[in-house]
């Protein structure tokens, strides 16, 4: 990937009344990048996303356009172009219609319209469609309208506010393809917002993970996951046992009453750290064998491997094997050196990775919950 | 149980038919049969026939209507945006402002109107004050509409700025990120997304416009008779009810032509404007 960017947002902070949604932002975004903002509803990845639309202007900060200041320019003279969450297509138009739509507003002659918008639906796999009514369409469907009619005038990034957020999961799953699909073909910058962090580690070059107006870590896919920055970013992205140790000196921490052997260095000694360790590093061992010892609390079978709940001395840890392990049984837990990650205490230390409270319920509960919550944050945004 | 629910919904219903058969059937067809008979109660299509002495009276009720409409269409579609653009709480306040005339006699407003538009009225004593002299405002053409305009304006504003007030306002959105200035938001989405209540608003003022009688009375002096007035006569002074009835039958009729032509245009979207 080129070094050159095409965003940059500096500084910005945007505030309503007492709550500020973005303090201090800065990020920059490179040509042709898959650049996704990442975080819960009510984190400020929306917000952001309206600032580089020109929906929303930041109260401090600068926004550049391939070096160019862009505070202040209306959203109809900006070489972006979003894809709106609930797609915003316009009812009193047919699909054609919709694709041309921003082809009128440039005034092309009529045959350079039908030819471009043929190739966009075209590219959205929706040929044949052109005539059909926009109430007339499933989701997917209006979402490849929506995606058709932003790339027909040939954005030169392109803005997607949780695009999949409507589709059930097998039409997300196939979108997902799709769209890193159409970026790399067309070669050019996508911003991403999206809540889910599958989807965002499966898609894109460049993860922004976000909590409470602030970027908590940039980097790509495998450093989020791998090296995550702090708690909240190990317990946002993927499963995540999260327990307190000392780093003892570099290559060396303790944790759990063990010392263990590790890849990380640059820390004081004996400075207090987060340790995690992902289930799917952790070897289930016979107990005599094991680096650390605990009675299984409980199983859960979850396809691929069974999800397993490991009590060591009042921790809950989580550990996904493909071995059965029974409810009350005695296991040893044996822990590879690189599967050790040591993270700076920060302020979300000790609230995340123990699964104690830890139920299927609320996951599923909170999901539920989350397009509500995001609806709020978008008329405040208004 | 699926029986129970149909009896059940029958009987909801029944005050509802009852009601629609005593106060919209049963008066329609009185007009039919009246509009065909004569006083004696025979057959004939002499009212049918006479109708023609009333053809300008028809064509001036229908023009007065359209024009009315139009005034009205042209003043209440910005005033709706203009509204629907403002906070809930400034909406509120602007739509009840709307409303408020209508809470008064419509007598009394047209009454209201004589006063303020009469040679010696409001506006002529000021134009005298301020030395540009009587303007002959009342008893004309111009006064009647005037009337119509003031009397149903509501009856186009509530409607555009209801269908403005839900509009999903990230389609103007959309609409901007694809390039579209002000106007273009206003001119290629709003407009055509408001056609649902531009249309109910044209139906609602040109339908009383053109079946009016007492602003044309009041404000008209008589010398601007319309299709209203002459029913109205035919069944309080001449006692023709025959002739009456034919003519509110042909005006019925009419309404009905154009309802349909306006609802043509709204299916078919945006062509309206």
């Amino acid at each position: 990937m080129e070094n050159n960017i095409i965003i940059d947002l500096r500084n910005i902070t945007v505030a309503y009344g007492d709550n500020t949604v973005l303090k201090n932002l800065n990020l920059s975004i490179h040509d042709r990048e898959f650049i996704t903002l990442l975080g819960p509803s009510g984190c400020g990845k929306t917000t952001t996303l309206r600032i580089i639309g020109g929906f929303i202007e930041p109260d401090e900060g600068e926004i550049f356009f391939e070096g160019k200041k862009t505070n202040g320019v209306p959203p109809h003279k900006r070489q972006v172009n979003t894809i709106f969450q609930r797609y915003a297509l316009f009812p009193h138009l047919n699909v054609y219609e919709n694709v041309a739509f921003g082809l009128r507003l440039r005034h092309l002659p009529e045959k350079e319209i039908k030819e471009t918008v043929r190739e966009m639906l075209e590219l959205v796999n929706l040929k044949g469609f052109e005539r059909r009514h926009i109430s007339s369409l499933s989701g997917g469907q209006q979402q490849r309208v929506a995606i058709a009619r932003a790339l027909a005038v040939k954005p030169r990034v392109l803005l997607l506010d949780e695009p999949l957020g409507a589709l059930d999961l097998k039409l997300r799953k196939d979108m997902q393809i799709e769209l890193k699909n159409i970026q790399q073909r067309l070669g050019i910058t996508f911003i991403y917002v999206t809540h889910d962090q599958e989807e965002a580690l499966s898609m894109s070059d460049t993860i922004v993970v976000m909590d409470n107006g602030l970027i908590q870590q940039i980097g790509s896919p495998q450093d989020i996951y791998n090296e995550p920055s702090n708690a909240f970013v190990a317990d946002f992205i993927g499963e995540s046992n999260i327990v307190d140790g000392v780093m003892l000196r570099d290559y060396c921490c303790r944790f759990s009453g063990q010392t263990f052997e590790c890849l990380d260095t640059g820390f004081a000694e004996n400075e207090q750290v987060d340790v995690v360790v992902r289930p799917e590093d952790v070897d289930v061992v016979p107990v005599e064998k094991g680096m650390l010892r605990g009675e299984v609390t409980s199983v859960t079978f979850k396809g691929v491997h069974f999800e397993i709940i490991v009590d060591i001395g009042g921790f809950k840890w989580m550990i996904q094997s493909t071995d059965y392990q029974a409810v009350g049984d005695k296991i040893g837990l044996y822990i590879e050196p690189d599967a050790i990650h040591i993270m700076k205490k920060s302020e979300y230390s000790g609230m995340f990775g123990d699964y104690s409270s830890f139920s299927e319920e609320y996951e599923e509960l909170s999901i539920a919950e989350e397009p509500e919550e995001e609806d709020e944050e978008q008329e405040e945004d208004l | 149980m699926n029986k129970r629910t149909s009896a059940g919904s029958k009987l909801v219903a029944s005050p509802y038919i009852v009601w629609a058969a005593l106060f919209i059937i049963a008066p329609l067809f009185f007009v039919v049969y009246y509009s065909f008979t004569d006083k004696g109660g025979a057959f004939t299509l002499e009212n049918v026939q006479m109708l023609s002495k009333y053809l300008p009276t028809f064509l001036r009720s229908i023009w007065f209507g359209i024009v009315a409409t139009i005034i009205c269409l042209v003043i209440a579609f910005p005033m709706a945006y203009i509204i629907s653009q403002k906070t809930d709480k400034v909406q509120r306040t602007m739509v009840m402002l709307v409303m408020l005339p209508m809470w008064m006699s419509f007598l009394i407003r047209t009454y209201s109107w004589m006063a303020i538009l009469q040679d010696t009225g409001i506006i002529n004593s000021f134009f005298s004050k301020i030395g540009i002299g009587q303007v002959h405002m009342i008893n004309t053409g111009g006064a009647v509409i005037l009337g119509m305009v003031y009397n149903f304006l509501p009856y186009m504003i509530l409607p555009i700025y209801s269908v403005m007030a839900k509009l999903d306002y990230s389609m103007v959105e959309a609409c901007q990120d694809l390039g579209g200035n002000r106007l273009t938001v206003i001119r290629r989405c709003i407009m055509p997304m408001s056609i649902p209540g531009v249309v109910s608003g044209i139906t609602m003022v040109f339908v009383p416009s053109v079946s009016t009688f007492y602003i044309s009375q009041k404000l008209g002096g008589g010398s601007f008779d319309l299709i209203g007035d002459v029913i109205e006569r035919q069944f309080q002074q001449s006692y023709n009810y025959n002739l009456g009835a034919s003519l509110s039958l042909v005006l019925m009729i009419l309404i009905l032509i154009s309802m349909a032509v306006m609802n043509k245009f709204s299916d078919e979207g945006e062509m309206v404007i």
